[in-house]
């Protein structure tokens, strides 16, 4: 069509005809259906919807009332070492606070130990990027070209490990539970590791290959905030330790909101605690080191428990339920409508 | 194959001395110039170069032949290597890349890519960030070398094609590659061979120097056209010896002009020769009848006519492309906005901390930037972030899809046209959907409307009309017989009438067959391009012997028969001075027929072979088929009554073959010599006998010789236009064939069989300044040289002898001729007949040859030859005398009144612009319903602009009136308001007529403003006379004035202008060549495809199209938002919780395809329901499925939807231990269903492919992302979305936010399509409902909502049964108001009938309530009863002209009433002026 002139007609040749194939896609007649949106075929739908949403409706909200879950701010309760923890410079002193709360019944089943965060923007987009994934594969890779920076190495040259600000700024405080059972004080077994996933535990963190872990950091320093270098994060357990660290690798899993929680413990289930935890009085025994005034944060731990259907956020229960009212109640509407129409018979097909 | 390297000896010393020479003998030879050139500065040397080009000179190339290349003179001009590729491998990719960057949204995206590599703003990873744009680019870059490669391949088929050179090694011709030609080489080119360059005739095998041009390639003109060898280069008898050429070619530069060619050539001793088109062979076209050219190529390559006018598709930009950039500007705004809440949200945010916190991470220096700054930043960063609110494959996407359209309108059977063999042609790829939105049409008559194929149907001869009411019957017998045979074609094939059965055997071969070749043969070589008349000869005559072509054959008026049989023989008996003048003037007014043409003979037997020595006729030349036809005649003869069938079928082959013994020595003879008395002794005995038969005439023997004349009826004749081939045929009819033609003479046979061999003088062609050709011929007997001129009947009339010669009686009779005759012009226009008028001169000796001298100097020129060559011609052309005039009708396509009826049901206006005069256009206005019996018609013809002003101010106060009166009518029954607005609400009951001058008048008085108010209130507009540059005019008016979107269709040349200057150009590949259909953006074979084309396709690819587009920018929105949407969460940082390669793959290929099968696939409303319910075409264009407030509400519906689709999930989630890409996750999974839900539930077409295609989608994204998130630990650093979304499918709130928030973001879009589908006010809701009924349920719901919407439109429309009643009330007015008897009426009674026509309109229009109507009707009753009289009624109004322009209102009321004709178009009327 476009070099017309230099189609040229080859002699003798008889060409073929033009004419369009006669088929049912090139001549827009392939079988089709065509769903028409008029009230009287969209009516069961309606209904139907609404149907579903409010069965789903009732029991997302049923499981979700069946979490027990107890929340505990502790940032005003420890005043003091909060105080203390404001001014940098006493980074390295210690402070201890107790925060005492009383279960009126028993949390039954696996109870999951949160701490919880106020106002800490985990999800800043600096803040995000920060981390080397290559080097928390244990790979011996140049951190200084990562997105690590500023905390990448110090000014001497030396590489942090590991790097970046989300590794940088853990949440380092420590957290015990005891029950006080008949005056007699039980620490409450808590497992410390299984808390994260799998697969991050077992395929995106790993240590880097040396015989044991101090020489795989040798040539690396702690980042500036930490107190005591990766490899001594959990002495006791080899396993959990370097960057295989639950805690270490839970907080390396940003969260999506400013207010969130992650899992630190959770309970074991011996002795006292097989059916979960009995009613009566706790203590936290919290080892403050993590500073949250600065950013106006608040800290809390939790408790709680769970079910098929997540937490104790009750919303998608109720989102379901309004839903699925909100599609009946359509419903209904447009059944008056379809109905006082067909009366009026203003109603096009039947006019 | 390859050019012949110069011998390895000459040694480069030997080139560069030659090489000097050359740039000596350069410098020495123009000697002002290098004077002058020595003056300026060197910079300047282009310059130069353009004062050079207004000329080119060439020379041969033999005596370079042994040289290199470079010292050839002609070394500048292009070689024939033709390069059509815009790139080659090593350009390809930067120059795409250029021409890509010259969209705006490439660069804009670049830039925005670019922006990320700035640490400070980026938003994304840098790297990945540009894979988008390259995606995109690479997409275009692809397409781009697709269409390359398939030019690339063409022109290597094209370069590598054999011909002969003549190559001076050799002595000979040799066979290379056309891409070896270059200019200066001699080229021989054998028969049916392609001209490989535009070649300068020097030879042709041709005994007359005449060599034979098939230009279909070029311009699809199918017939052939001459050219012939340069003046002096005909004589030799030798073969053209190429080394012997020493002469000089100065001509033009290349131009793209087909028809032009000017240049000289010099002979050594500087005599020189004028060239023109005439001599030039042009590339691409074929050489026939011609055994073997040769000549010297002048333009090669890029620089030939045809490359130069080879131009590709055209880029237009449609309406909606026009708006999405509007839109795309309103999301840049919007765009704007949000970045400038994340900016100060950030600077805020920012600013409240008086300690940084440990996640407000400082730069790679350790430092904090302030609030402010970080604000600025972060403006930056959500640029970034956000652009793809700015749909970045919305540009490719609708260039995908425009092409799918595209080829589904191509592939359209419907829009096939069988006879031709060719499909629609979409030339322009941009503007489908415009076809959906035409608001105006403005299409050419001729060959548009009608058929162009002119049928012969009566004349007036010297004031006497013949009505030919035999060959009336006959057309219409044919039609009948073509309807039968249609049905029976249909039916079976095989079985002929018995009686054509029976004879078959007898039907010899050789006789059926060379008519079949001669067509077939060219069927073979052109395919779409063969002429409509022929391929339908071709199939009638093979198929049923009985039927004759309607153009072909006329059967003669009995009356006119025997007069110009006396008038004939009388010329014959060599007394030309005694016999009367009447009869004189019926054989010139024949031979004017035959001879005042350019018709080109050929004949059946030997195709396309221009007949030299008329054929002797064999006795084989009776066949049954010519018997058949014989019996035909009569028959219909015995219909007319006027002659009586009683001879059998063997008595007159009895009588033929009696006959044709005698004829072929009379013709031989009197063909070898016309002077020697032999030959005269041999047309006396003819014409003894043939005066004794006549003796005996009876109007048998009459029949019987004019049968017997028709023998060799085998001639073809190729007619430029189908004009002058009807009138050569209704000459044959009468006896006077036209048996062959050369540049020098043309043969003529009379009816008695007498061959007259005229010398051609000069030919004055046909050009549309002169609107008429002559011929100037000696006539062989007389000697006398005779001007035939035929022409257009105004300029005619003009030119006419109007000097009294002192005889008082001869110039009274002149002057009653010509009364007569103009008054048989208007009843032949009034009938919509073509009328030509024939008139003649006899030039003396001396003036002749004072004339030719004159004309030789100008044909000479090259000056302004062409302003000579008229002014020559007009020289020529005057004190004519009138002879008789013709008139031929055109004949109506077939479905043309249906089309315009559902056009304008569909809310087009449909406007008429011909270059015909006004009573013809106006007929076949109301033959093709544009204008209807009921309709209130204002004419106006005017050249005064206060007139005009004053008419146009009047007539536009009447039309408000009855507008405003129309109104709160329709308000009542105003049930539909959306749907019927502003450009449905003018009247649509009045029709306009304007011609030419008043155009001019229009135009240049700066009366556009009123005209186009009146005219938009008139349901059709009808321009006569008018010019193409008028034609363009008034459309560009339309077009910018009112903003319309508009339609031009035609067919020819003067059609171009308009269709160029319309929105969407529209051309009908008909006869009249292929200008049209070049310069259209779609080409069509007929006019009735036009229906399907806008009403289906149009609807479709518009409403596809507008909702695509619409989809993409609620798609871009909705998911944009939802980052959005987190920056509140996540203080304004300009985080993502999507992972980034997710995201990209969202727009790029999850949800991509479902949108494109959309817009290429959806019917809203099937094919069937679209044609029978024109209305619904409005939807398109009133842009009711994309206008400004349609995006708004998608745009606030994809704001709910994303805020749905993003809050749901975090209420969801919050306080939890989610982390950021786990949240992300479930929200593209949820937007991903949305967004394919929401175009589910756009879309009214459910195939198996668009289901697949959405199934895919979803599988597509899952598997990508399952896969992504299980292989990627480290794909994309530093986000990792590793294993995230196989942790999901494990959790059941994952799959419950996904069931729950799409059903909420769509709850509200269903329950409004739901109440919309019930209570639905538009009219396609109502439509879609209408095809899920049965079908008979079907046909009576059409029929309710088309007589309701008549009700509410508020037209005059009445019941079908007074529609009928009004029809045959007024059909009178369409009979012819000529009786065979009365050869003139009385010009009172057409008055009367003329006002009668306009009487019971009024009357009917006033019961319908209109008053004014009424009014006006009894007015101009009233005024034409007062000037009632033997005088013409309108000399008042002549009076009137001298005071009109200071007239008071009541004065011009009065003329401006007597200016409005209802229904009578008398050309006596409408040529009085103001």
């Amino acid at each position: 069509m476009k070099n017309k002139t230099n189609v040229l007609p080859r002699e003798g040749e008889a060409q073929p005809s033009r004419c369009p194939d006669n088929t049912a896609f090139k001549q827009q007649r392939l079988p089709a259906w065509k769903p028409q949106l008029t009230i009287a075929s969209v009516l069961s739908s309606f209904f139907l919807t609404g149907a579903f949403c409010l069965t789903v409706g009732v029991c997302l909200v049923l499981s979700a009332n069946s979490v027990r879950e107890i929340q505990i701010d502790y940032s005003d309760k420890c005043s003091d070492c909060s105080k203390l923890r404001e001014n940098s410079s006493n980074w390295n002193k210690e402070c201890h606070c107790s925060v005492n709360f009383t279960l009126k019944e028993n949390i039954l089943g696996d109870v999951f130990m949160y701490y919880g965060l106020q106002n800490f923007y985990q999800n800043h987009r600096r803040y995000v990027i920060s981390r080397s994934d290559a080097q928390l594969l244990g790979r011996n890779v140049n951190i200084q070209r990562s997105y690590c920076a500023p905390f990448s190495t110090y000014r001497n040259g030396t590489p942090m490990a590991p790097c970046g600000a989300i590794a940088n700024s853990i949440f380092n405080d420590t957290i015990n539970l005891f029950y006080n059972h008949n005056s007699s004080v039980i620490q409450v077994p808590l497992l410390k590791t299984g808390n994260s996933w799998w697969t991050d535990k077992n395929v995106k963190f790993r240590n880097p290959e040396s015989y044991n872990l101090s020489s795989a950091f040798a040539g690396t320093a702690r980042p500036p905030y930490w107190q005591k270098p990766v490899y001594l994060l959990d002495e006791e357990d080899e396993r959990n330790n370097g960057y295989l660290n639950d805690d270490f690798i839970i907080w390396m899993r940003v969260s999506a909101f400013a207010t969130f929680r992650n899992l630190y413990r959770r309970v074991r289930r011996v002795r006292h605690f097989t059916e979960g935890l009995p009613a009566g009085n706790y203590t936290f025994h919290i080892s403050y080191n993590f500073p949250v005034t600065r950013f106006k944060g608040r800290k809390h731990v939790i408790l709680s428990t769970v079910v098929w259907s997540g937490g104790s956020n009750p919303f998608l229960g109720i989102a379901y339920l309004v839903s699925g009212t909100a599609a009946t109640l359509t419903g209904f509407v447009i059944t008056g409508i379809h109905l006082k129409l067909r009366k009026k018979k203003t109603y096009f097909q039947r006019r | 194959m390859s050019r012949k390297i110069a011998p390895g000896c000459f040694s480069t010393m030997a080139w560069k001395k030659h090489f000097f020479k050359e740039t000596c003998c350069q410098c020495g030879a123009p000697d002002m110039e290098t004077q002058n050139e020595e003056l300026e500065k060197r910079g300047k040397v282009r310059k130069r170069k353009k004062k050079n080009e207004n000329k080119r000179v060439i020379i041969s190339n033999l005596p370079f032949g042994s040289k290199k290349w470079k010292e050839n003179p002609n070394r500048h001009y292009d070689t024939n290597e033709i390069e059509t590729t815009k790139y080659n491998i090593l350009t390809f990719l930067p120059k795409n890349i250029y021409e890509q960057f010259h969209r705006f949204a490439n660069i804009y995206f670049v830039f925005i890519a670019l922006l990320n590599f700035v640490p400070v703003v980026q938003a994304f990873q840098p790297e990945v960030s540009v894979i988008p744009i390259c995606v995109i680019m690479a997409i275009t870059a692809i397409k781009d070398a697709w269409e390359d490669f398939r030019r690339y391949k063409l022109d290597k088929e094209i370069n590598h094609m054999g011909c002969y050179i003549y190559s001076r090694e050799e002595h000979a011709y040799v066979e290379k590659c056309w891409k070896d030609v270059r200019v200066g080489d001699f080229v021989q080119l054998q028969c049916n061979e392609i001209v490989p360059a535009d070649i300068l005739l020097l030879y042709s095998s041709d005994q007359n120097g005449i060599c034979h041009l098939e230009t279909a390639n070029l311009d699809g003109e199918t017939n052939l056209k001459q050219r012939r060898v340069v003046t002096g280069f005909s004589s030799q008898d030798t073969v053209f010896e190429p080394e012997f050429f020493q002469n000089t070619i100065i001509c033009e530069m290349p131009n793209n002009d087909l028809n032009k060619f000017k240049g000289y050539m010099e002979q050594p001793d500087h005599e020189q020769v004028g060239l023109n088109i005439e001599n030039l062979l042009l590339r691409g076209c074929t050489i026939r009848n011609t055994e073997a050219a040769a000549g010297i190529v002048i333009y090669a390559g890029h620089e030939t006519k045809a490359m130069l006018n080879n131009s590709g598709p055209r880029y237009k930009r449609s309406r909606i492309e026009q708006r999405m950039n509007r839109d795309i500007f309103l999301c840049v705004g919007l765009l704007f906005v949000m970045c400038l809440v994340g900016a100060v949200g950030h600077g805020i945010w920012t600013g409240k901390f008086w300690e940084h916190p440990p996640y407000d991470v400082p730069d790679w220096n350790g430092n904090f930037v302030a609030p402010v700054l970080a604000g600025f930043y972060m403006f930056l960063t959500m640029i970034i972030l956000l652009q793809i609110l700015i749909p970045i494959s919305l540009y490719v996407s609708i260039e995908l899809v425009k092409l799918g359209q595209v080829f589904l309108i191509h592939n359209d059977i419907d829009l096939y046209d069988e006879e031709a063999d060719l499909p629609i042609q979409c030339r322009a790829l941009t503007i489908t959907e415009d076809l959906g939105q035409i608001q105006y049409i403005f299409s050419d008559k001729t060959g548009t409307l009608t058929e162009n194929k002119m049928v012969f149907r009566r004349c007036t001869v010297d004031g006497l009309e013949f009505s030919h009411q035999e060959n009336d019957r006959r057309l219409k017998t044919q039609k009948a017989l073509d309807l039968d045979r249609e049905d029976f074609t249909k039916l079976q094939h095989f079985t002929l009438p018995p009686m054509n059965l029976g004879r078959a055997a007898t039907i010899k071969p050789s006789t059926m067959r060379p008519l079949r070749r001669c067509q077939s043969d060219r069927a073979r070589t052109q395919g779409h391009t063969r002429s409509r008349s022929v391929g339908r000869r071709d199939s009638s005559q093979s198929q049923v012997a009985f039927s004759s072509p309607i153009e072909k054959d006329v059967t003669p008026d009995s009356r006119l028969l025997r007069q110009v049989r006396e008038a004939a023989l009388q010329t014959e008996s060599f007394s030309p001075f005694i016999h009367m003048k009447t009869s004189t003037s019926f054989t010139d007014f024949f031979l004017a027929l035959a001879i005042c043409n350019s018709v080109l003979v050929s004949t059946a037997t030997a195709p396309r072979q221009r007949v030299t020595i008329p054929p002797p006729i064999k006795p084989s030349g009776i066949t049954l088929e010519k018997i058949h036809q014989i019996f035909q005649r009569l028959k219909l003869a015995s219909l007319s009554q006027s002659f009586s069938s009683s001879q059998s079928s063997s008595q007159l082959g009895a009588s033929f073959s009696a006959k044709n013994t005698e004829e072929p020595l009379a013709v031989l003879e009197s063909c070898d010599n016309e002077n020697d008395s032999s030959a005269s002794s041999g047309g006396q005995e003819l014409q003894d006998k043939g005066s004794t038969e006549i003796g005996t005439a009876s109007l048998d023997e009459v029949f019987r010789s004019a049968t017997n004349t028709s023998l060799p009826t085998d001639f073809c004749y190729e007619a430029e236009s189908p004009d002058e081939a009807a009138l050569v045929y209704a000459a044959q009819a009468y006896g006077f064939i036209l048996v062959s033609r050369t540049p020098e003479q043309v043969t003529v046979q009379l009816p008695q069989g007498t061959l007259l061999t005229f010398d051609i003088l000069y030919t004055l062609g046909f050009d549309s300044v002169r609107r008429r050709m002559s011929v100037v011929v000696r006539h062989p007997l007389t000697k006398e040289i005779v001007v035939y001129t035929k022409g257009a009947d105004s300029v005619i009339m003009d030119l006419l002898d109007n000097s009294t010669k002192g005889n008082i009686s001869s110039d009274k009779r002149l002057k009653r001729i010509k009364e007569r005759t103009q008054k048989h012009l208007d009843y032949y226009a009034h009938d919509g007949l073509r009328t030509l008028c024939i008139a003649k001169k006899v030039l003396n000796e001396d003036d002749f040859q004072k004339w030719a001298n004159f004309r030789r100097e100008a044909e000479a020129a090259i000056e302004n030859r062409d302003e000579l060559l008229i002014e020559t011609a007009q020289h020529l052309e005057t004190k004519l005398t009138l002879l008789g005039a013709t008139g031929i009708e055109d004949r109506l396509q077939d479905g043309v009144p249906d089309t315009i009826v559902s056009l304008r049901e569909a809310g087009i206006k449909v406007w008429v612009l011909t270059g015909d005069k006004q009573e013809t256009a106006v007929n076949i206005a109301y033959s093709c319903k544009l204008l209807n019996q009921r309709d209130t018609v204002f004419t106006i013809n005017t050249e005064n602009k206060e007139t005009c002003e004053s008419l146009l101010n009047l007539t536009l106060e009447e039309v408000k009136k009855n507008y405003e009166y129309d109104k709160p009518q329709r308000k009542l029954f105003g049930i539909i308001p959306t749907s019927f607005s502003a450009t449905e609400a003018p009247s649509p009951e009045f029709g306009l007529v304007i011609d030419g001058r008043t155009l001019d008048v229009i135009f240049q008085g700066g009366l556009e403003e009123k005209f186009l108010a009146l005219a938009r209130r008139c349901r059709s507009v009808l321009c006569c006379r008018s010019t193409p540059l008028q034609k363009s005019m008034v459309v560009k008016l339309v077009r910018r004035q009112l903003k319309a979107m508009t339609l031009s269709i035609g067919d020819g040349a003067n059609d171009v202008s308009m269709i160029q200057a319309a929105n969407v150009g529209i051309g009908i590949s008909g006869q009249e060549g292929m200008q049209a259909v070049m310069a259209s953006d779609f080409a069509i074979s007929r006019f009735k495809h036009l229906k399907k084309l806008l009403l289906v396709h149009g609807h479709w690819c518009y409403a596809r199209l507008a909702k695509m587009v619409i989809y993409f920018f609620y798609k871009n929105v909705c998911y944009v938002n939802l980052l959005f949407w987190y920056q509140f969460f996540c203080g304004f940082s300009g985080s993502t919780m999507i992972d980034y390669w997710q995201m990209i793959f969202f727009n790029l290929f999850f949800t991509s395809v479902p949108p494109l099968l959309f817009g290429a696939l959806d019917r809203d409303v099937s094919a069937e329901t679209l044609l029978r319910l024109p209305e619904l075409y409005k939807n398109g264009q009133n842009s009711e499925i994309y206008n400004l407030t349609t995006f708004i509400i998608t745009m606030l519906d994809a704001f709910y939807q994303s805020l749905i689709c993003f809050f749901v999930p975090y209420l969801m989630y919050k306080d939890s231990d989610i982390d950021v890409f786990s949240f992300g996750n479930p929200i593209n999974t949820i937007s991903l269903l949305t967004i394919l839900l929401h175009q589910a539930l756009e879309m009214k077409t459910w195939t198996v492919l668009q289901l697949v295609v959405m199934i895919c989608s979803v599988a597509f994204y899952l598997i990508f992302s399952i896969i992504y998130n299980a292989v990627c630990l480290l794909c994309s650093p530093p986000t990792n979305p590793y294993w995230i979304m196989e942790r999901q499918l494990k959790d059941p709130i994952f799959y419950l936010l996904c069931l729950i928030t799409p059903i909420i973001a769509l709850l509200p879009r269903f329950v409004i399509f739901a109440l919309r589908g019930t209570l639905g006010a538009s009219l396609v809701l109502k439509a879609q409902q209408i095809e899920k009924l049965p079908k008979e349920q079907q046909d009576l719901e059409i029929q309710k909502l088309r007589s309701r919407k008549e009700a509410t439109s508020g037209a005059p429309v009445a019941s079908p049964a007074s529609n009928d009643d009004l029809d045959q009330s007024s059909s009178h007015l369409c009979v012819s108001p000529f009786l065979p008897s009365a050869a003139a009426l009385p010009p009172r009674d057409t008055e009367n009938q003329g006002v009668s026509a306009s009487n019971p309109l009024g009357r009917r229009t006033h019961d319908e309530g209109y008053y004014f109507f009424n009014r006006w009707a009894e007015e101009e009753s009233a005024a034409t009863d007062s000037s009632a009289g033997p005088s013409s009624g309108h000399q008042p109004l002549v009076a009137s002209r001298e005071t009109a322009p200071g007239q008071d209102g009541g004065k011009l009321t009065k003329d401006y009433l007597k200016n409005f004709h209802y229904g009578s178009h008398r050309r006596s009327v409408s040529s009085v002026t103001l």
